[in-house]
């Protein structure tokens, strides 16, 4: 069920709370073995929360728009309770958090459920959903496969319909990537849009919460309950929640939309290009336009993710280096060590670049672009093939995501549901305009061409069969 | 021979006060040339004296 058949069916006592919690805690008891989506299941705390909802009904109180909806969140996000690990050894030693994230609070406000922390590459320095301390999540559409990262759990666990809303991270592409390897909606809001109190930093200047789900009106709905100010993120808008969840059906009407070319028509397998002309026909696009410096706004993202990233973890890096992922240890020693005049620059290419893809946002009001040069790579795959060139899949995995959330633009990253993998596209507007990317996406939707059908047979026994 | 990033690498490493074990080095290095690529590319763009930097902070 979606969520907002959930929400109406509680809404309307056809279904309760309780019994919308325990299918859901039912489900990840029969799937998570294969799916490796959850790093903690909260089931009393869920079903204490279930019943509060049934509760209020009963009284006759209102209820909000996400009455009994059960989601999850990346487990960077503070839970009262657990010590957030943000996907890493060493964080399991921090006091338990003594308050949820403010997006969870807002989630529950509407009437929500929360059920559990999800899986996550360490300390959201990851695009393929690995984790050397908690196993993989998997793709579920082929669990051989990666999730992507660095929300993986969050795309493995809407992805396999466990729940269907989660929450995540996207400093460069973390809500996107898994969105499209595990065929399922994203949100990846304008920077500061949404709250970021309470949950684990990666790069400051780069971080955005968001949500995912299966239906573009799922996503709105979430998007919608978690909007507004919060005095305790510096970087959170003022504004006030400017509502979505009326909007996409307003169709393509006056929209102008150009498809974004140069850097984002390169370095891309076939499935990528047949998703993006899938798009680009379903919206009658054929307008390509340049994003100008778009491969060095990848390179300033890289160069101001490593240093943030390594300034951040300084001190553990001294203290506790055998307790990261070498792999996510090696890189963050090595942006310690980028000379700094570097980082200055990158921070002022990106005002100039800002600057340069605003005025691209006067003749259209939507770029589309891939999410993902590929469909989900197998796991522990360290390399691929492309253009006879054998790439670091890596590193190479967010080079289309990149250069859209240096800048903070909103994004949309839509399914399209290839055979036998999925692999999506990003429907990307201008600062707070997400209201459009959403309208785009709905009409993707009910045209047929975005969709995030169940996956097929791999997830009924409970074992890695496939 | 000796990679010519090694000595860069154990100077900053000291001044960082960062431990460096042998066989992290050829795993360090090689990230840091993707790095420094990469911060090569945004130092050849030639910018404005007067170009404000993007990190936020409001007072």
């Amino acid at each position: 069920m979606t969520a907002s058949a959930i929400a109406a069916a509680v809404a309307s006592r056809k279904l309760s709370a309780v019994e919308a919690t325990d299918a859901a805690l039912a489900r990840i008891a029969a799937r998570d073995g294969v799916l490796n989506a959850f790093t903690d299941v909260t089931a009393e705390r869920a079903r204490a929360k279930a019943r509060a909802v049934d509760a209020d009904i009963a009284a006759g109180k209102p209820v909000g728009p996400l009455a009994g909806v059960p989601f999850a969140v990346k487990n960077l996000f503070d839970i009262a309770g657990l010590p957030t690990r943000a996907g890493s050894k060493i964080n399991r030693d921090r006091a338990p958090a003594t308050r949820d994230a403010t997006l969870i609070e807002r989630m529950e406000a509407a009437g929500a459920v929360m059920v559990g922390a999800l899986n996550m590459g360490e300390y959201a320095y990851d695009f393929t959903g690995e984790n050397v301390h908690d196993g993989p999540s998997c793709n579920p559409h082929d669990p051989t496969r990666m999730s992507g990262g660095s929300s993986g759990g969050s795309g493995s666990a809407v992805g396999g319909g466990l729940v269907p809303i989660a929450l995540g991270s996207d400093t460069n592409g973390s809500i996107r990537v898994p969105s499209s390897f595990c065929g399922i909606f994203g949100l990846k809001p304008t920077y500061g849009r949404l709250s970021r109190a309470r949950s684990f930093p990666f790069v400051m200047s780069l971080d955005h919460l968001g949500p995912f789900a299966r239906s573009v009106e799922d996503l709105a709905l979430a998007y919608d309950v978690m909007q507004g100010p919060d005095a305790d993120d510096a970087a959170c808008t003022t504004r006030a929640s400017e509502p979505t969840s009326s909007l996409p059906s307003q169709g393509l009407d006056g929209l102008r939309i150009g498809i974004a070319g140069g850097h984002f028509q390169k370095n891309l397998f076939p499935e990528a290009v047949e998703a993006v002309s899938r798009v680009a026909s379903a919206l009658k696009a054929s307008h390509v336009i340049e994003v100008p410096e778009a491969a060095r706004a990848r390179a300033a993202a890289y160069v101001i993710s490593t240093t943030e990233g390594a300034s951040l973890h300084l001190d553990r890096l001294r203290a506790r280096p055998d307790d990261f992922d070498p792999a996510v240890r090696d890189r963050l020693i090595a942006g310690a060590m980028i000379p700094a005049p570097m980082v200055d620059r990158a921070q002022k290419f990106r005002r100039w670049y800002r600057a340069k893809v605003l005025e691209l946002f006067k003749s259209v009001d939507v770029l589309i672009a891939p999410a993902t040069p590929c469909i989900a790579p197998k796991l522990g795959q360290a390399t691929f093939v492309l253009d006879g060139v054998e790439l670091p899949v890596r590193a190479n995995i967010g080079i289309h995501t990149q250069p859209i959330s240096f800048i903070g633009l909103p994004v949309v990253a839509v399914p399209i549901p290839l055979e036998p993998m999925p692999i999506g596209v990003q429907i990307i507007a201008a600062p707070w305009c997400e209201h459009v990317a959403l309208r785009v996406a709905h009409a993707l939707q009910q045209l047929g061409v975005a969709a995030a059908p169940a996956p097929r047979g791999v997830l009924e026994n409970g074992s890695r069969s496939a | 021979m000796a990679e010519p990033l090694d000595d860069y690498i154990d100077a900053v490493g000291r001044a960082l006060g960062l431990l460096i074990e042998d066989a992290w080095r050829a795993p360090i290095r090689a990230n840091l040339e993707v790095s420094l690529k990469m911060a090569k590319l945004v130092d050849e763009f030639s910018l404005a004296d007067e170009a404000e930097p993007a990190s936020v902070f409001t007072a």
